[in-house]
């Protein structure tokens, strides 16, 4: 049994509360809840976390990663970097060893000799015989491979100065009321620990110190908060085909119906879910919810949409409510199914053939994964069309801190315009395609309610007002100019843009929505610290609202920054909004990776320094 | 003008059921098909059928695929709701609408283009849901819309009308149907009404997935020598394994018939289907001995007709799903929001 510390030739990284930390492990090994154990635990210090899983398309036996950024300021994109790197994956070794900062350290497992050509020299190399620790204490093999995970987190706890008791109670809160399994896992967690606080006392500059950053904020995957949005805003058919990322929206939709949503005294379900056999049953189920009056939504991803298109070009021009929640990935094709990109934007907002426009909604993190859904389906009610709610597999598929999730008792559900059999019967005029309040948007009548009147055939083939079947154009146009009118009217509906100004006047903006947000909100505050001035405003919805041309026209170029290859967003700004191509500057990140303030920096610098630009603190050093 | 409008003038004699709806009641628009199509007959078995049985028109939903059969639901039940979908997705947006809102009647109408070729697969997990629906395919093995291509219910070896030969295998939808758990599956002819309208009363009156494919001559493009799926030849080719009877619930049961010639059946809704067997110790109620007697049949060139199967104690999607009896569009927030204050202990399980 060998531990080890072997100094590196650079300075030791030192840091509290402020870096980054990797897990490299085996998928299927059992590494995951013992990495979501330690990043729990600083939050419970009150330190806050942005854990991140990356993994393979895979169930067992390949490379997966977990990233924990701690930062007490609370900035929760990934940074990029590691000063930690726990190498639990030898296939893996050398490429986790490269991400090591220079000074950083890297913790590995010594149970074995590594010749000493496989380390690097500026880094510090902590060895932990976790293998032989394990071997020595558990017979079966299962435990061993398990609880090695737990060793390190013990470890990892004597070394960063994480309190015992905090993992000791998350421990007991995980195996609540299964002893059998609770005892072992603590004994493993107290092993690391004696045997970091024995063999590697001050081998690591980098500490943790409890503090109060964490505040009210709760910890949660955005697909679980999305969820938990549809049972709020009243969805009761979900249809959907299991996909990455979008499947742990669905199963988690079905976990909180089982809780909050059965009839106390039947026992029967308020709720129906299908998982359908593709993803073209799953919306045609949702279209037909929606026809019938039932909230309904599918959960899908890029691929998912692709095969909806024909009836998303049905829901838009037959006018059905539909919502639909697209948890991006990389892209085309099965392009990189595990990794992020915001690259179905085109493809959301003009699917289906013809003319076609959806609304699209663009939640930041778990919160407005909540709010938002649960808006999408008021909003499909309201506006009689498909409502886009645009995650990413970031926002999704990963644990984020946000704000609690809040509802208002005294909120209701906007059913729109559904014309009554009470209104028929008083001999209200009903046109189900007749635009009557001048908003573009026309009554509905649901099936079964009125014994003689109000009954429409519904189809994508052109009609009347009065929903009768004609192929003349006049009446084409009616309907398709009706529906440019409602896509305006939605503007004023959809969730507005959030304005953050500079301290002083700035020439340049930048535009960006979802998930850049935190990469974003780090970029700012270090720009403003270098006295770079940069106003920036935060898309929340398509259509875009007259706040977006208003930002534009005050800024001299507007940087647009996007996380795929052809600046889908800036596209649709050009092309919606008639602005100059010029003045909008694309800064685009699509590697698969989430975005980060240094990357957000670096391209801005770059891009001011072509143009000449000079910080204003730094001409005034000049000048000085 | 490219639709047509029904006089809606009544004769004063016309009989009236129970509701007081005349038959007039139940039609829809003029149907626009061609003279002598299978469809339109098929449609009229169905105003019969919905007026025999004193259903209120506004409480069926109806819904099709794309096609000619697809247009049809705008011929019949004109105080009904309809929705023309996409081609091939019928199933799908059927069982969506039978989810939000258990308390209509669902029927479907499709075509074998629609069901066997675009939509198999719709078709196929629809019936294995069991969703509670009457599934209509009116079958002409011709895709008429598009002007004569065969579809994938042609038989093998059958002409088209312009001399070119199917040498693909035809799909079965009725064996099919058996195969995926379809618990009221029926075959039956447009030009046959007597056989026809209580096969399709029955299948209103069955709680589950009712499937029955009405094979229904295309005058236009598969009504020649050499179709099968003409007049002549299911005319020459049909076997009926029974004749049915409908009873239902509130009628007095008094036909009188030997023993060992009549299967009676009583479905959840209490209507009794009352099978005068016309073939030898069939049983529609024994699933393999179905699929094998119409194996039989097929193999000789016939046509079996009549109600194949029938399981009168199956469920259906919603006793799969245990949803509540109330339909869910009738759920209010009350009912569905769990409130703040859950929202406050889910909050605070999440740190």
């Amino acid at each position: 049994m060998t531990s080890n510390v072997k100094a590196g030739t650079a300075p030791r990284i030192q840091a509290v509360n402020d870096f980054v930390i990797k897990f490299a492990n085996v998928n299927g090994s059992g590494s995951a809840s013992a990495n979501e154990l330690f990043a729990r635990s600083l939050l419970r210090m009150g330190v806050p976390v942005s854990p991140r899983n990356i993994f393979p398309s895979n169930i067992q036996g390949l490379p997966t990663w977990y990233e924990v950024r701690v930062n007490e300021h609370g900035y929760l994109a990934r940074r990029g970097g590691v000063d930690l790197m726990v190498a639990m994956n030898p296939q893996t070794w050398a490429s986790d060893l490269a991400e090591i900062e220079p000074g950083g350290y890297l913790l590995y497992d010594s149970s074995k000799p590594m010749p000493a050509s496989k380390f690097r020299d500026d880094i510090h190399v902590l060895g932990v015989p976790l293998t032989d620790l394990c071997a020595t204490r558990y017979t079966d093999p299962r435990e061993r491979q398990l609880l090695k995970n737990i060793v390190y987190v013990g470890v990892l706890a004597a070394m960063l100065g994480v309190e015992p008791e905090v993992i000791a109670t998350l421990l007991g809160e995980q195996y609540k009321g299964k002893t059998k399994l609770l005892q072992p896992n603590l004994d493993a967690f107290m092993m690391g620990l004696h045997h970091g606080n024995e063999y590697f006392d001050d081998a690591l500059g980098l500490r943790i110190e409890r503090r109060d950053a964490v505040g009210q904020r709760i910890f949660i995957e955005g697909n679980a908060a999305a969820a938990l949005g549809c049972v709020y805003g009243g969805a009761t058919v979900c249809a959907w085909y299991p996909i990455t990322p979008s499947s742990s929206l669905a199963e988690a939709f079905q976990k909180y119906c089982s809780k909050l949503r059965v009839d106390k005294e039947s026992g029967r379900n308020k709720f129906a879910i299908v998982q359908a056999e593709d993803e073209i049953a799953s919306i045609g189920i949702v279209v037909g919810a929606g026809w019938n009056g039932a909230r309904a939504f599918t959960t899908t991803s890029g691929p998912g949409v692709s095969l909806m298109t024909e009836f998303i070009g049905l829901a838009y021009f037959a006018e059905i409510p539909v919502t639909i929640i697209n948890v991006q990935r990389g892209g085309p094709s099965t392009g990189m199914p595990t990794r992020t990109q915001q690259a179905d934007l085109l493809s959301c907002a003009y699917a289906s053939h013809g003319d076609t426009k959806h609304v699209l909604l663009f939640p930041e993190d778990p919160r407005e994964c909540f709010d938002f859904s649960a808006a999408s389906l008021d909003l499909a009610d309201r506006l009689q069309t498909p409502i886009f709610v645009m995650t990413d597999l970031d926002i999704g598929m990963n644990h984020r801190l946000c704000e609690p999730l809040a509802w208002d008792d005294s909120r209701t559900y906007d059913r729109g315009k559904v014309m009554t059999a009470d209104e028929l019967e008083a001999g209200k005029d009903f046109g189900r395609y007749l635009d009557v309040d001048g908003d573009g948007i026309p009554y509905r009548t649901l099936p079964g309610t009125h014994p003689s009147k109000g009954a429409y055939f519904t189809r994508g083939t052109t009609r009347d007002p009065y929903a009768r079947y004609s192929e003349a154009g006049p009446e084409y146009l009616y309907n398709v100019e009706r529906l440019l009118k409602k896509f305006e009217t939605a503007k004023e509906l959809v969730p507005q843009p959030v304005l953050r100004k500079a301290a002083r006047e700035a020439r340049f903006g930048a535009i960006f929505y979802g998930s850049t947000s935190p990469a974003m909100a780090e970029a700012f505050d270090a720009l403003q610290a270098q006295g770079v001035q940069l106003d920036t405003l935060r898309v929340r919805a398509f259509p875009f609202s007259a706040a977006v041309d208003r930002f534009i026209a005050e800024h001299e170029t507007v940087f647009v920054i996007e996380q795929n290859r052809d600046a889908q967003l800036r596209m649709m700004l050009i092309n919606e909004q008639g602005i100059d191509p010029a003045r909008l500057m694309p800064i685009l990140h699509y590697d698969g990776t989430p975005i980060t303030a240094r990357f957000i920096i670096g391209a801005i610098l770059q891009r001011m320094r072509a143009a000449n630009v000079e910080p204003i603190a730094a001409r005034q050093g000049k000048a000085a | 003008m490219t639709y047509l409008a029904k006089p809606r003038l009544h004769h004063p004699t016309l009989p009236h059921n129970k509701l007081g709806f005349t038959r007039r009641d139940y039609e829809g628009k003029i149907s626009t098909l061609c003279a002598g199509c299978g469809h339109d007959s098929i449609s009229a078995a169905l105003v019969q059928a919905c007026w025999e049985l004193d259903i209120e028109p506004h409480r069926v939903a109806k819904l099709s695929g794309i096609g000619c059969s697809s247009k049809t639901p705008d011929y019949f039940l004109g105080a009904s709701h309809g929705f023309n979908t996409v081609h091939g997705r019928m199933p799908s947006v059927l069982t969506g609408a039978n989810l939000a809102n258990r308390e209509l009647l669902y029927l479907g109408v499709s075509g074998d283009g629609d069901s066997a070729s675009i939509g198999l697969g719709q078709f196929a997990h629809a019936m294995r849901r069991g969703v509670n629906m009457t599934y209509i395919v009116e079958n002409n093995g011709v895709y008429g819309l598009t002007k004569g291509q065969f579809s994938a219910t042609a038989d093998q070896g059958s002409k088209s009308k312009k001399g070119a030969v199917n040498s693909d295998t035809a799909i079965d939808l009725v064996a099919m149907a058996l195969q995926l758990g379809a618990s009221y599956v029926g075959r039956s002819f447009s030009g046959d009404k007597e056989q026809l309208v209580p096969l399709i009363k029955g299948a209103i009156s069955h709680r589950g997935a009712a499937l029955i494919d009405v094979i229904s001559p295309c005058v236009a493009f598969n009504n020649h020598p050499g179709s099968t799926k003409s007049y002549d030849y299911v005319r020459a080719h049909n076997e009926a394994v029974n004749r049915l009877d409908f009873m239902p619930r509130r009628d007095a049961i008094t036909a009188a018939y030997a023993p060992g010639e009549v299967i009676e059946v009583t479905q959840h809704d209490g209507s009794v289907l009352r099978l005068r067997k016309l073939a030898e110790g069939y049983d529609p109620g024994d699933r393999l001995a179905a699929m094998s007697h119409i194996a039989q049949h097929e193999a000789r060139g016939e046509i079996l007709t009549g109600l194949l199967y029938v399981n009168a104690a199956a469920d259906d999607l919603h006793g799969h799903l245990r949803t509540v009896d109330r339909a869910l569009n009738r759920l209010g927030h009350q009912e569905l929001c769990p409130g703040a204050a859950a929202l406050a202990a889910i909050n605070a399980e999440l740190v």
